[in-house]
């Protein structure tokens, strides 16, 4: 049961932290979408063997969460869910692709390898920017800053109200359980037999409760379009930040920094 | 719309399962009218008033807010007149902080950032509930709750007040508030609740709902004075009309 409360404590937590004051938080919503979308961009751009390249792209998710004061095992933890995901996609790159390709003093490293662990990389970088721009945005901001964008206003609002969903299926899911932990015998979980009708229930009352949460925002004069409160504007700031990232992508893009650096350390040490 | 005529006739309404929760409703309120709705629970309150917003619709009857038919077409402008406040406050509260949830109504009519910030900020007060301004609403107590959904209601500066059980989960002191405040509202109120007391004081007149029907509608000292009929509906005559527990005299007061 504790567990249930805290997850409920959770899903909401990167609404809080959105809440934030930091330099981070303070960035100008739309530098921050235009930022995340260049770097998604950048990493997919890299081929499925250009490893060591990605490398460097870690710093930013990294500076970004030090600077909003965002807690890193908390959003860690909420990559997890995907991890799995990611080793399946990746799972058969080592058995196919056999050839040797990276000679490290201790070991050789198959392109197989290479691959997956750039999948695996890959996934993380992206999954975790898009869970910094939301801790440090806000998932209200953010639809706002796609308005401005002119993304079409369906799919702003499927991902506003898919957001708002998922809590109060959550909230639904905690609320049944707990009553039902209170009467029954069992320690924990829920009888194999008790599923059915359980998740029947559920499914009715988180479709019925989603009704009158609409029928609600109905009252108030809700009518399709979702007004987040005016935006202010971009500041120069803002646009340093921009640009800083842009450029340091671009660099990272086009240098390989890592094989750059060593050979420049070899050299010298030569 | 300057004549708030809230007009309620044969109103029929059968739940999808089969359930008819109101079986020929009437009743007309006038501008400025405060009206109690009561009747034991599963009477059909609710239903009815859900209604008045347009969120369900009668099988058979009609409902007229001024001269506007309540029906699809017009509910825009059937909800910028009338604001109701849900039984749940969980349903009415949706946004990541009480000051967004408040916002929420204002900021649908486009109304500028500054007027809006307004409204939120003088909502909140009049409910009590400004130094919860930035918190989010889900971690909101139960009392606290449902001052925010009244306050999301306020903000809108409706003509009609329409609220279904207001003063549930409030402790004394809010509810004091609470009637005090619906005492200055000086508009057209409709409210649904099982606390006679607050009925007593607030509204001048009420309407009795039992099994979906109309049992009796008349001025509230008279009614809920009425030891035979309200026992006759499942209900008890409030507390301010029963004599003293303690000295055993007779009626608190009088209206
Ligand atoms: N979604 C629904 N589907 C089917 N029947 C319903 C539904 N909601 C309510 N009812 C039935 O309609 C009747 C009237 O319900 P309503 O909610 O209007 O009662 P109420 O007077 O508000 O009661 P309470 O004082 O308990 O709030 C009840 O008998 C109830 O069982
Ligand atoms: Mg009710």
């Amino acid at each position: 049961m504790s567990n249930m409360t805290t997850s409920l404590y959770n899903i909401r937590l990167l609404d809080e932290l959105a809440e934030k004051k930091t330099i981070i938080h303070n960035i100008h919503p739309l530098i921050k979408v235009l930022t995340t979308v260049l770097y998604l961009i950048i990493i997919v751009s890299f081929n499925k063997y250009e490893l060591s390249e990605l490398l460097p792209l870690i710093f930013y998710p990294i500076i970004v969460i030090a600077l909003a004061d965002l807690p890193l095992m908390i959003l860690l933890k909420r990559m997890l869910i995907a991890f799995p995901l990611l080793i399946g996609i990746g799972l058969f790159n080592p058995l196919f692709d056999r050839s040797t390709m990276v000679e490290l003093p201790w070991m050789q490293l198959s392109g197989g390898w290479v691959s997956f662990l750039s999948i695996l990389l890959k996934g993380v970088l992206t999954i975790l920017a898009a869970l910094v721009l939301i801790a440090t945005t806000g998932i209200t901001r953010i639809a706002a800053v796609l308005g401005m964008l002119r993304v079409p206003r369906i799919f702003i609002l499927q991902l506003l109200l898919t957001y708002r969903y998922i809590s109060v299926l959550v909230e639904e899911v905690g609320r049944t359980v707990r009553a039902y932990a209170l009467r029954s015998r069992r320690e924990k979980g829920i009888s194999f037999s008790d599923w059915g009708p359980l998740i029947g229930h559920l499914l009715l009352r988180t479709i019925e409760r989603a009704q009158r949460v609409y029928h609600s925002m109905c009252c108030r004069g809700f009518t399709g379009a979702y007004h987040t409160g005016s935006v202010s504007r971009v500041r120069t700031g803002d646009v340093f930040y921009f640009a800083g990232w842009g450029i340091y992508f671009m660099v990272v893009r086009f240098i390989n920094i890592p094989a750059t650096l060593g050979s420049l350390i070899t050299g010298v040490v030569r | 719309m300057s004549h708030h005529i809230v007009l309620v006739n044969n109103l029929k309404y059968m739940y999808p399962d089969g359930w008819q929760a109101l079986n020929g409703v009437n009743f007309e309120i006038l501008h400025g009218e405060s009206v109690g709705i009561v009747g034991a629970n599963g009477a059909g309150k609710s239903t009815l008033l859900m209604h008045l917003v347009g969120v369900l619709f009668p099988n058979e009857g009609e409902i007229r807010v001024g001269e506007v038919p309540v029906i699809k077409k017009t509910l825009p402008l059937i909800r910028q007149s009338v604001g109701m406040v849900f039984q749940d406050p969980d349903d009415q509260l949706f946004m990541t902080t009480v000051y967004d949830d408040v916002a929420f109504g204002p900021r649908n009519y486009k109304l500028p950032e500054e007027e809006v910030e307004k409204r939120v900020r003088s909502a909140l007060e009049t409910v009590g509930i400004i130094h919860l301004i930035n918190r989010p609403p889900y971690k909101l107590s139960g009392g606290e709750k449902r001052a925010a959904a009244i306050a999301t209601v306020l903000a809108m500066q409706p003509d009609i007040l329409v609220m279904d059980e207001p003063s549930t989960a409030l402790d004394p002191k809010s509810r004091r508030r609470l009637i005090a405040l619906l005492r200055r509202f000086t508009h057209t109120k409709i409210i649904a609740s099982h606390d006679l007391d607050m009925v007593l004081e607030l509204c001048e007149r009420t309407i009795i709902l039992q099994k979906g029907k109309v049992i009796i509608d008349g001025p509230t000292g008279k009614i809920l004075a009425d030891e035979v009929l309200m026992e006759k509906c499942g209900l008890e005559m409030p507390l301010g009309l029963q004599g003293c527990p303690v000295c055993g005299a007779k009626k608190l007061y009088k209206r």
